[in-house]
């Protein structure tokens, strides 16, 4: 490695730097996205049609779709809500310091403990022989005579908050403790409550950031395919689990279609990124 | 990023009216154990479950059938390889790019952001849908062996980890003068190579922690993209136990919980003696 000879620095050969990247990124990121949206666009014999669009409408599809986005809106809602009241209690609540740095530690793991284990963890806790439903019952109340069930929509819903408000919690602390202290002095000055200063100020201040983190939570349980396998087998209809399906056979009885089911998934997740990014953009000329 | 981190003037709680200042923390409490319970109770519910698996007493059998389990280990490991590996397929790929694109090509920064974004934009599962249409049939065929399969599986898990490395390794260089690094190298007579490998990568090792940390807690128990590349890793693994086992799927929950957790943990640390610093 003497590196006695200094390779020229011309244009080609900065480009000759990221050349691995834009290879490695175009065979399994941008090749496949390509060949989605190909094949999303071909007809069975081979001419480009709007079909497969057109056949979104397909009943199975509609479910799955309607099914995905109505726990993403749920869990986004209820997770962000939460997440902020958490995130606001450690930040101004008055709690102190290690409260504050346990939490956040904590909401990392919660965060990232998706999939298989999330999905055994609440078996054993809300399942029919689960430790809280056992619970219910020494009380006198059957869960599952109520209509809960853990492997259902009010179930996966349960499920999915504990990945959640957590992520809400990681995003929105940092953006709470960009609250400049001037600002509370301010008020304050001027003679404001703390109700007024956070109904006036913060609030206002955070709610692009709010907003755009629970449509960013929203994305994040719309892609979510393990817990849901793992805890159902699929036999309940969401869209990550209908393309699931649709790689192990063609239950769609159209090829096509489950391509357009794929760019369908790959279109709204693009949204919420874009309007994620759109609006974080928009609170950081706020906090710094 | 570094500058504006003034400590908090410690009397400010003490100035608010006391009555709202103490119902302020009550309703913090509340939502804090709230929270906390909502946290806690699967855990302590798994936990105790793991706890039962002999008649009558408690105690750690599970523990020890899930270790005695002959596909446990297999299938932990391979998972720990796979993960080992695309961590250092990412570095080697996103180290070498960040670097340039923060020293010499500036405008190309956009680019290579959006692309490193996109895993968050292709779910898991229309990815490997896609790959498997890409790379499933000929001329491209990569599944055909198990083998070929694992690449496949290992390649999908690096663009998964680009996020997240990405992020870590831009800050990493942001923290220290490129330029003058560079120069000073080169000025000794250094090529690229050696300038990467003995002054950028080192300074980096701190920053790149974390981004390889989070990538292993990700992809370590990671289902989708390895059950339909059937692959034989431990996400497919604890899929199965947790379908043909009563107790061993608690235990070997609470052990994929304490893997998180020791990464997160690290993380943590890392960025916590950081700051001090």
């Amino acid at each position: 490695m003497g590196g006695a000879k200094r390779p020229p620095l011309t244009r080609f050969g900065s480009w000759l730097g990221v050349l691995p990247f834009f290879l490695f990124s175009g065979m399994f990121l941008i090749a496949p996205a390509i060949v989605l949206a190909y094949r999303s666009l071909e007809s069975p014999d081979g001419t480009l049609t709007l079909d497969n669009y057109r056949a979104l409408t397909d009943a199975n599809v509609l479910a799955a779709y309607g099914m995905s986005i109505r726990l993403s809106l749920l869990t986004a809602l209820v997770g962000g809500v939460f997440g902020f009241l958490l995130a606001w209690a450690v930040s101004m609540g008055g709690l102190g310091r290690s409260t504050r740095s346990g939490l956040s530690t904590f909401s990392g793991v919660a965060a990232n403990f998706a999939g298989v284990p999330l999905a055994a963890a609440f078996v054993f806790t809300l399942g029919r022989v689960g430790v809280i439903t056992s619970l219910f019952e020494w009380m006198g109340v059957d869960l599952y005579d109520t209509g809960f069930s853990l492997y259902s929509f009010w179930g996966l819903a349960v499920v999915y908050l504990y990945f959640q408000f957590p992520l809400m919690v990681l995003i929105i602390l940092p953006a709470i403790d960009g609250l400049k202290q001037d600002w509370r002095e301010a008020a304050e000055n001027l003679g404001a409550t703390p109700g007024q200063y956070w109904r006036r100020v913060a609030f206002p201040v955070l709610l692009p950031s709010i907003l755009g983190t629970m449509i960013l939570l929203f994305g994040n349980a719309f892609g979510a395919h393990a817990t849901a396998y793992a805890l159902t087998g699929g036999s309940i209809p969401l869209a990550t689990l209908l393309i699931g399906q649709q790689i192990s056979g063609d239950v769609l009885n159209n090829p096509g279609l489950g391509y357009a089911v794929a760019m369908g998934m790959v279109f709204i997740m693009a949204l919420c990124i874009v309007i994620y990014s759109v609006l974080q953009r928009r609170s950081e000329r706020w906090l710094g | 990023m570094t500058i504006s981190t003034t400590p908090l003037p410690v009397g400010i709680e003490a100035e608010a009216p006391p009555i709202q200042a103490k119902a302020s923390r009550f309703w913090a409490w509340m939502i804090l154990i709230i929270g906390g319970l909502y946290f806690l109770v699967p855990l302590g519910a798994t936990f105790w479950w793991s706890l039962r698996a002999t008649e009558g007493t408690l105690g750690f059998e599970a523990y020890r059938r899930l270790f005695d389990d002959a596909n446990f280990w297999p299938s932990f490991t391979e998972s720990v390889i796979n993960a080992i590996a695309a961590i250092f397929l990412s570095l080697l790929i996103i180290v070498p790019t960040a670097y340039w694109v923060t020293l010499k090509l500036p405008r190309l920064r956009p680019v290579v952001e959006f692309i490193t974004l996109l895993p968050f934009v292709i779910p898991a599962v229309v990815l490997v849908f896609s790959l498997l249409r890409l790379y499933g049939r000929p001329p491209l065929l990569l599944t055909a062996t198990y083998d070929s399969s694992r690449v496949l599986l290992v390649c999908a898990y690096a663009t998964l980890s680009f996020p997240y490395m990405f992020r870590s390794v831009d800050n990493g260089l942001r923290a220290m003068d490129v330029r003058s690094l560079t120069e000073a190298a080169q000025s000794l007579g250094a090529g690229w190579p050696t300038i990467l490998r003995r002054v950028i990568f080192p300074n980096l090792r701190v920053a790149v922690l974390s981004g390889a940390l989070l990538t292993f807690a990700i992809v370590i128990g990671e289902l989708t993209i390895a059950l339909f590349l059937a692959q034989q890793t431990f996400g497919p693994y604890m899929a199965n136990l947790t379908r043909s086992k009563v107790y061993e799927p608690s235990a070997m929950a609470i052990v994929a919980f304490a893997i998180t957790w020791a990464a997160m943990g690290m993380i943590a640390l890392i960025s916590r003696s950081r700051k001090r610093r």
